[in-house]
Formats: structure tokens, sequence, C-alpha cells
């Protein structure tokens, strides 16, 4: 915004135009306001209502283009997200097509800033807690006698598929009493069928 | 003249308050010659071989490709959530994941698929008996308007976005045909609409509809 742009006139009067914007009920009016900073001579004139609709206008698509780049930012959250287990589904009803007025579009841009910091706060405490997991892992390879039985699954440590890191003894019983621990990796996916019935025979 | 020479994809009216606010808002419409059919085999094969192109990760990262963000910004703007009410081309990846395959159902239907799933552009279908020849267009709905012209008739709030010739309301932009007005079995002439939005180009919207044409007059000679 330009401030003081009729600062040029001999210094008689300064005019310092503000936009602010004031919520009335659902209703958003865009005022501008003529601070004077010196001298008294030339009343403050009226806004045309061409000039009021121009500066609504503007301010929509200031905030459209705003909501534009925040659904950008959401897409790229949620393709983050997805490997980590997704976002949290959004709920509500399917509503109309319908004309957004200023005070609609700034709350929806709100609402969007909102379940934008949400997915980012989503994606850094699962990123987070799949870092601590890997350093976790490391020291299980490391030293498995120290982490007997600890068990952590690959979605755990943020890799795709099946499985599961196990510290387990080695030739069972006998590897629990001399003491010798190993981390294993359990073997896939379950398969689709599940496992297969014992035929009994008469 | 054959009915490909005779089409003339005609952009139709934007309401000069919805262009000043949406000024990449447009809809382009044709009439062409169809009925409700069963697909030809080379429709149905197309579209077997369009269901190999969607994976569970390309449908994931759909939403971050271009033409895809274009829309679902849009239905933000217009106050439909995108993630409560899906985009057509998600709508359509969604459907082939959960079936497998792009199902075939008519020969009008399949078209339309085919038109979105080739360009990213929606295409959508009215009995042209019901549309006036002066054409489509989208506009913002008066108090006391009805989705269509039926006695039995929805009444629709002002200020929404609806796809309408000079009689009447055919559809709600993205949204629910009117009753009556969609395409049946007795349907001889179809009308084709496109919607395109801020950011996708205009020459996609075109295309979409061409695809969809030439899909139904292929059909129409199979």
């Amino acid at each position: 915004m330009r401030r003081g742009a009729a600062d040029g006139r001999e210094g008689l009067v300064h005019w310092q135009p503000l936009v602010t914007w004031h919520r009335l009920g659902k209703e958003e009016v865009v005022e501008v306001l003529e601070h004077r900073r010196s001298g008294s001579l030339v009343p403050p004139a009226a806004p045309s209502t061409a000039v009021t609709e121009d500066a609504e206008r503007a301010a929509r698509r200031t905030m459209r283009a705003q909501i534009a780049r925040l659904e950008q930012q959401l897409a790229d959250a949620f393709v983050t997200a997805f490997p980590m287990g997704g976002l949290e589904p959004v709920a509500g009803l399917p509503g109309q097509p319908r004309l957004l007025d200023l005070g609609e579009l700034e709350q929806l841009r709100d609402e969007l800033t909102e379940r934008l910091r949400r997915a980012r706060a989503t994606i850094s405490e699962r990123a987070e807690a799949h870092a601590a997991n890997r350093v976790l892992l490391e020291r299980m390879l490391i030293e498995p006698g120290r982490y007997r039985f600890v068990r952590l699954s690959r979605a755990d440590i943020g890799e795709p598929g099946c499985g599961a890191y196990e510290v387990r003894p080695r030739l069972g019983l006998i590897g629990m009493l001399m003491g010798w621990w190993q981390v294993k990796l359990s073997s896939g996916c379950p398969l689709p069928r599940g496992r297969r019935r014992s035929v009994r025979r008469p | 003249m054959s009915d490909e020479l005779d089409t003339v994809v005609v952009p139709g009216v934007v309401d000069s308050a919805l262009r000043a606010e949406f000024p990449g808002l447009r809809l382009d419409w044709t009439t062409v010659r169809a009925g409700m059919r069963d697909s030809p085999r080379e429709l149905r094969r197309r579209l077997m071989d369009l269901s190999s192109r969607y994976r569970g990760a390309s449908v994931i990262a759909m939403r971050t490709q271009p033409i895809p963000h274009a829309y679902r910004a849009f239905f933000r703007q217009i106050g439909l959530d995108p993630d409560i009410t899906r985009i057509p081309s998600e709508e359509a990846a969604v459907a082939r994941l959960l079936h497998g395959q792009f199902r075939p159902e008519n020969l009008i239907d399949d078209a339309l698929l085919l038109a979105l799933i080739e360009t990213g552009v929606p295409v959508w279908a009215l009995d042209a008996t019901g549309v006036r020849a002066d054409g489509l267009g989208i506009r913002l709905t008066a108090d006391g308007e009805r989705l269509g012209r039926s006695e039995y008739a929805d009444y629709l709030p002002a200020r929404r976005l609806v796809v309408s010739d000079a009689g009447c309301v055919h559809a709600l932009l993205f949204g629910a045909i009117a009753p009556g007005h969609e395409v049946s079995s007795r349907t001889e002439r179809v009308v084709l609409f496109a919607v395109g939005v801020d950011g996708v180009p205009a020459i996609h919207v075109e295309e979409a509809i061409w695809v969809c044409v030439e899909a139904l007059q292929t059909g129409a000679r199979g």
C-alpha cells in the first residue's frame, strides 16, 4: 500500500490512506480511513462505491490466491505424510458451489492455515519418532544383549512394507542362557489368504 | 459432410460478475448425435488400457499435478471441500482403485470418462431436447430458482453457481444434473459441456470435448 500519497502539496495537508477490514456479523466491508497528519483545512472525501467495490474485489482475489497456495501446500503435506501413515481424514458434509464473500474466504483461509499447521506438526512428530526409532535400531544392532526382545516394525522406522526387527536369542533357550542375542527381521507381509486351515481326515 | 465436420465447440457465456471474480472460468459446449447404447469393443479396450495408468502411488500424488490442483483450488474457492466432494478426476481414479479397472457402463458415460482420464477435464452430458439453441453458460442463481423445470424440482438458494441456458438451470456447477435433463434411453442428441478453471489451459477444455465427440462418433458407427 502506498502511504502518504498526497504529501507533495506544499506541506499543508498530509493524508495517509489506510485500508482496514472490519467484520460486521457475516458481512465484511472495507473502510478507507484518511488519517490527517497536520492541518485541518480540507475535509476527507468519502470513498466512492466503485473504489470500495474494486478494493473488495482485489481483496477477494488476494484471498483466493492465498487459498490456492495453501491448497498446494496441503497437497504436498498429504503426499509427504502418506508413507508415514497419512493425515487425519477431513469430516464434513458436501456443500453446494457458491460465491463466497470476503468474510467466508477469510474464514476458509484461516481454516486451511490451521489444517496445514496440524498436518506439518503431524509430519514433524512422525519424522522425529522415526529418527528416534532408527537410532534405537542402530543400538539394537550394535548391542543386542542390552535390548532383549525389543521389537520395531518397519513402519516404526518409516520403511514401507511389512516386517519387524526384533532382538531374539540365537538357538532359542540355549542362546538365552548363554547370552547370545541377535536382531532378526521377520519375513514380509502375511499371505492374503491367511493361514491354511488344517484338513481333518476321518 | 460428416458429423465430425458439423460439430462446433462453442464457448459458453460466463456471467460478468463471475468472470470478474474468476477470470479463468470457462464453459465449452457442443451438440452431438448420440444415444444410450453399449460401448463398442474399441472404446472398452481403450478404457482397459487406461486402467493400467493408475497405481496407488500415482493417485496419491495426483493432487500435486497442475490440472487436478487447479480444480481442487477452485473447489475450495467456491465453498466445496475437495477432500469431501472429490474433483471428477480424483473420483474416477479412486473408483478405478476400488474396482481394479475402469468399468464400462454405456457409450455416453464411457466417452465422458475417457475424456476425463485423457485430459483431466470433466465433461458432462445433457439431453439436447431440454437445452435452448442459444446455448449454455455459468451464472449465479437468484432467489426462488429451481434445479430443472420439473414441477417438483428443488429450489436453490441464491448465489449458487449453476450451468444454465436462457430458460432454466440444468445443473449445479460440478454437481448434480437436474432430474429429467440427464441422458436417458430416449436421448438422440446430447449436449456436451466441459468446465475449465484458472490454471487449466483452454486447449485442454476443448480437447476434452473433442475426445468425447470422437468416442461417441466411433460408437455410433460401430
